[in-house]
């Protein structure tokens, strides 16, 4: 019987307008019980302003087997990549 | 201003604090789940900060150069004056829990009003803490729904701890001489008109978990003048051992 209830996955945001980002996971019953653990594991020193929890089980997630369709095509494309653009000095977070 | 009254104010805020944090640590490794285990000992990190920074002040306040550390270890029993309801045993998850919700709720009000105290330092300290209560009391009174709309067995539990609870609350609105003089100077804050906030969250609050408000009227005290419960001695030995057995010991 399982007395965790579900897995919930752990985003965090710096500041706001930059990305979330994965910190780690934790077990929950609801999504209030999950917030307040969220803020009590992945809070504690100054991590970031926001958080997010998902389901474990409402991830999708791309497998091992995808690497070769999904990734490949892209990497030996150097036309594709945007890398010809020199970004001025001083410029943050495009 | 008559010697001592602030000192005595501040320690009682402060000792109980730092008794809450005592009591709460017991639950460190014994958590019913991890997430829970590392909620409650955050709270008493919490307070055990409001304690350290309440006795600091007081020990300033005192004038007789005594820090935190002397004054959270090497007193007495009789020279603490922290309520009663915080030396209570922890007894099963959903005492602790009903136990903390009606502190929490009692002191966020208390904090709030006491971020507009005259006296400076004290009202720095209630500002921060505020926040921290807002929390504290979110996160044990969405326990409070949970065992009293959860089981039977969990509202049988939550209904008992605030049955046996219920006669140690009227002591937090109890005023003295050092009440009304600090009142008077707008350092400390009316403790009726906190009452009747507090009654409201309260009722709110056990009426939405299904449980019933205790219906007793005979209320416990005694913490003003320095008389506790017979469990604050026995906390203060595990508490003040090391310091009192080894008086040189540095960390």
């Amino acid at each position: 019987m399982d007395t965790q209830g579900s897995l919930w996955e752990v985003f965090v945001q710096k500041k706001t307008g930059q990305p979330f980002v994965h910190c780690g996971s934790l077990h929950a019953f609801d999504k209030e019980m999950a917030l307040q653990n969220a803020r009590d594991l992945y809070a504690r020193r100054g991590e970031g302003n926001a958080l997010w929890v998902v389901l474990a089980s409402e991830i999708v997630a791309s497998t091992p087997e995808d690497i070769g369709a999904f990734f490949d095509p892209s990497n030996d494309k150097v036309y594709r990549h945007p890398t010809f653009y020199e970004v001025p000095d001083g410029i943050k977070h495009i | 201003m008559k010697q001592g009254t602030l000192f005595k104010y501040l320690l009682r805020l402060g000792d109980t604090a730092l008794i809450n944090t005592q009591r709460l640590s017991e639950w460190t490794g014994h958590g019913p789940f991890l997430e829970e285990d590392l909620a409650l000992t955050n709270i008493a990190l919490d307070n055990l900060g409001r304690a350290n920074a309440l006795l600091n002040y007081a020990g300033t306040v005192e004038g007789k150069g005594r820090t935190e550390d002397d004054l959270a270890f090497h007193r007495d029993e009789r020279d603490f004056y922290n309520i009663l309801l915080v030396e209570l045993p922890n007894g099963d998850y959903a005492n602790t829990l009903t136990k903390q919700f009606l502190l929490s709720a009692y002191e966020e009000i208390l904090y709030r009003k006491l971020s507009t105290s005259a006296d400076p330092v004290l009202a720095g300290i209630a500002k921060k803490s505020v926040k921290e209560l807002t929390y504290h009391v979110r996160h044990t009174s969405s326990w409070l729904k949970r065992f009293g709309n959860g089981t039977d067995e969990s509202r049988a539990k939550a209904q008992t701890s605030l049955n046996e609870l219920w006669r140690y609350t009227g002591e937090l609105f109890e005023q003295n001489d050092v009440d009304a003089e600090l009142i008077q100077k707008n350092i400390a804050t009316e403790l009726h008109t906190i009452k009747s906030e507090w009654e409201k969250v309260v009722l709110e609050a056990i009426t939405e978990c299904g449980l019933e408000v205790p219906s007793n009227a005979f209320m416990q005290r005694g913490s003003r003048e320095g008389k506790h419960t017979e469990h604050l001695g026995f906390m203060l030995a595990e508490m003040q051992f090391l310091p009192r057995a080894y008086p040189d010991a540095k960390w």
